[in-house]
């Protein structure tokens, strides 16, 4: 993992005095509501429906046991004893007092974390793939670069008054866990022919209200350049993103309004500039240097097929269905990716309390786990787990109500916060999936229907990536009532697509039963072992349609 | 109030009520030897300031003026329509219309990496105390301040934060020639 220096360590303990002075003018009435919000937002600190709202970074999603003590501390000392993960690899605390806030940034520090720029119109927490370092299909860790711009855009002085908010992901495999062509800027680690490493930069994609699949602006971005691509992208948007409507800001809506033609000639003229003054370039030594930090832990040599595991497998059928659904292959033998699901049937997606934080430190600590991560699929994850452990951790995630078997299913389900807690949303998230994942909740069914991706916004802000869901749910407000239009066909994966929407939307009584429907007709024309969205994909809306709205009095 | 600094004493309202406009420069409280002029204005003997508009619509008269001249961007304007003519200018005035608009950022920037421009940059408009520092990074060294900031808040903000993470405009050095610098004392 990385550690903060002397200037790390200095930088974020002034970055709290600073934030601490802002809160004091705010109560002293020095700054308005109006001056106060950009300054609050950009160390994290929202004003929801009922209270403040604080979202901590979790830099591309990977913690400590240590630190994830602090944030059950947290929870206990200033929340309501839970933490909530996010599509963006984060955590929020729902209910801090904005007095207290300095406080909790203060014993955030002391475990080397922060809540900078984790909303605000700026560059935002950069995120990466949840499995880094430890996925069979992976190129390179990405988190070093990660950390590279991590560095790079935090208070970048050119760069915190952008149009609008900027998030920029890293992926290094072959598979895109990290919903790469959904950001603003996306770097995927690529080889080229020559077997060289390099990056590809993709831009403009996002979801919100007009979603984008991003484009490739630049095709093989040198390791040594990267900054200053990343920093030339920022000049275009800075100086030519729209600001006369949000709704507008985004970079997507800029690259497409130039044209994929125009915004590469424009950042291939910034990108020159800065190249040549080098003052941007990441020297190879300093690439060493931070990927050092990330180096695995060194993995032994061991029996496989594990003997204990398989034995487990054979005597115990919950350790065997979770040992089925829940892991990943890792590339050493011997060794396996575990996702914790936070998604027990009828629970909150995302959520965790304080005292499954703690358990899971111990849990950490017990089995000489360094590091935990968390997906941007709400759920958390063990990269490196010594598979004989594994009967031992399910036991204890077990007891902890942390063992559920449904990574990937129909009732792993991303939902925004919505209505509940949100003051932008529309309409209940949260609710909606607690009874999709209550009427999904046999286990046999759900693997059954396999892999499904569920994904619910409470709002056409699409924090819960409706549009990436292979069936997406938007919540939308009609004369002040709930309604839920479906949208299938999207993907975040590799194979980015935004869903289509199917028609009228339902209502809150009716949403369940029509996902269910959907489901059904899926489970009738699938053909051998093609999964949900394939099928969508191959045989179009159309039967989807019809018998979702089955009954309607109105013909679609 | 932290550090002596008391937030009622910094309204500095004129007798007339009106409030005072002052001028923080290079780090001091400076006189103001231009003046703005508008579009139909005649112009004043001294140094002056006037809008891209003016200064495209009477460029070789302006140019020609025997006196120290300006010109003043709005956040949409870029200094590159300036060409060449940015180094016959004494003073470009960058306008910050409403805090949240960060072109003024990237123009400041422009002028310094991009077109080699060494004279004053200057602030005026809505910008808040929280981006005092940033501004100063990016190139700004003149910054026109209503009563709303005094010069011992420009200074307290400058020294908020002690090391910054990438260059900008201002030449300093970023933590990594810091960590750089302090193995190679190591080595010694």
């Amino acid at each position: 993992m990385y550690r903060y220096d002397e200037f790390d360590a200095r930088f974020v303990k002034e970055r709290v005095a600073q934030f601490r002075y802002q809160v004091e003018r705010r109560l002293s009435g020095e700054l308005t509501e109006d001056e106060f919000k950009p300054l609050r937002l950009m160390n994290g600190l929202y004003l929801q429906l009922h209270a403040y709202m604080l979202r901590i970074a979790v830099p591309y999603g990977t913690l400590s046991a240590r630190q994830l003590r602090m944030l059950a501390h947290i929870a206990r000392k200033y929340d309501k004893g839970y933490g909530h993960f996010t599509t963006r690899q984060n955590i929020q605390f729902n209910w801090p007092k904005l007095v207290d806030v300095p406080d909790i940034l203060e014993d955030l520090a002391t475990v080397e974390m922060h809540a900078l720029q984790t909303s605000g119109n700026c560059i935002r927490n950069v995120t990466a793939d949840h499995f880094a370092g430890a996925a069979a299909d992976e190129i390179e860790d990405p988190r070093p670069l990660a950390e590279i711009i991590r560095q790079w855009s935090t208070l970048h002085p050119e760069f915190a008054y952008l149009p609008r908010k900027f998030k920029i992901a890293v992926g290094g495999a072959e598979h895109d866990r990290a919903a790469l062509k959904f950001h603003d800027v996306a770097i995927e680690i690529v080889k080229n022919a020559a077997g060289e490493t390099g990056y590809r930069v993709y831009a403009g994609g996002g979801m919100g209200r007009t979603p984008y699949v991003g484009h490739v602006v630049g095709d093989f971005v040198a390791k040594s350049d990267i900054l200053a691509f990343l920093e030339a992208v920022m000049r275009v948007y800075n100086q030519s993103g729209r600001r006369d409507n949000i709704y507008k800001a985004r970079i997507k809506i800029l690259v497409n309004s130039l044209g994929l033609e125009e915004t590469r000639r424009q950042i291939e003229h910034e990108f020159a500039e800065i190249r040549a003054s080098r003052t941007l370039e990441v020297p190879q030594e300093e690439i060493a240097r931070i990927t050092d930090y990330f180096a695995p832990p060194a993995f032994e040599a061991l029996e496989n097929p594990s003997p204990e595991f398989e034995a487990a497998r054979n005597a115990d059928a919950n350790f065997c269905a979770w040992s089925d659904v829940n892991l990943a292959t890792h590339r050493a033998p011997g060794y396996a990716i575990v996702t914790i699901s936070l998604k027990p049937i009828g629970g909150v997606p995302g959520d965790a309390s304080h005292e499954q934080l703690d358990a899971l430190a111990d849990l950490m600590d017990t089995f000489g786990l360094a590091e935990i991560r968390v997906s941007h699929e709400q759920n958390l994850v063990l990269p490196h787990v010594r598979k004989k452990d594994l009967p031992a951790i399910h036991a204890r995630l077990a007891e902890l109500g942390l063992a559920t078997p449904n990574a990937g299913l129909v009732t792993d389900i991303i939902a925004c916060p919505g209505l509940d807690y949100c003051d932008l949303a529309n309409a209940r998230s949260i609710p909606i999936a607690q009874r999709l994942s209550e009427r999904f909740a046999d286990l046999k069914r759900q693997r059954d229907i396999g892999e499904l991706k569920i994904k619910i916004s409470g709002c056409i802000n699409a924090c819960g990536h409706h549009h990436a869901g292979h069936i997406g749910i938007l919540g939308v407000d009609k004369k002040g009532v709930e309604f839920y239009q479906l949208q299938l066909g999207g993907s975040g994966a590799e194979d980015a697509s935004i869903g289509e929407i199917l028609g009228p939307g339902f209502g809150e009584h009716e949403i369940v039963d029509a996902v269910e429907r959907v489901v059904d007709t899926y489970l009738e024309k699938r053909e051998g072992s093609e999964r949900f969205l394939d099928t969508v994909r191959r045989v179009g809306l159309e039967p989807f349609k019809e018998r979702a709205y089955a009954g309607w009095a109105y013909h679609i | 109030m932290r550090d002596g600094l008391t937030i009622y004493e910094r309204s500095t309202r004129e007798p007339d009520g009106n409030t005072r406009m002052s001028l923080i420069k290079n780090g001091i409280m400076a006189e103001d030897h231009f003046q703005s002029v508008a579009d139909d204005e005649p112009m004043p003997v001294n140094g002056t300031i006037v809008s891209l508009a003016r200064f495209h619509r009477d460029r070789e008269e302006y140019l020609a003026r025997n006196a120290p001249i300006g010109v003043r961007l709005k956040s949409d304007e870029s200094p590159e329509a300036l060409g060449e003519d940015v180094h016959r200018l004494s003073v470009v005035v960058l306008e910050f219309p409403k805090f949240r608009d960060g072109r003024a950022f990237s123009w400041a920037r422009m002028l310094r990496t991009r077109l080699g421009f060494t004279g004053e940059i200057r602030a005026v408009g809505h910008f808040l105390y929280d981006q005092l520092a940033f501004m100063k990074r990016v190139g700004i060294d003149a910054f026109e301040v209503q009563g709303n900031i005094t010069l011992e808040e420009y200074r307290r903000a400058q020294g908020e934060i002690t090391d910054v993470y990438q260059p900008s405009a201002d030449g300093r050095k970023t933590i990594r020639q810091l960590r750089l610098g302090r193995v190679a004392a190591l080595r010694f």
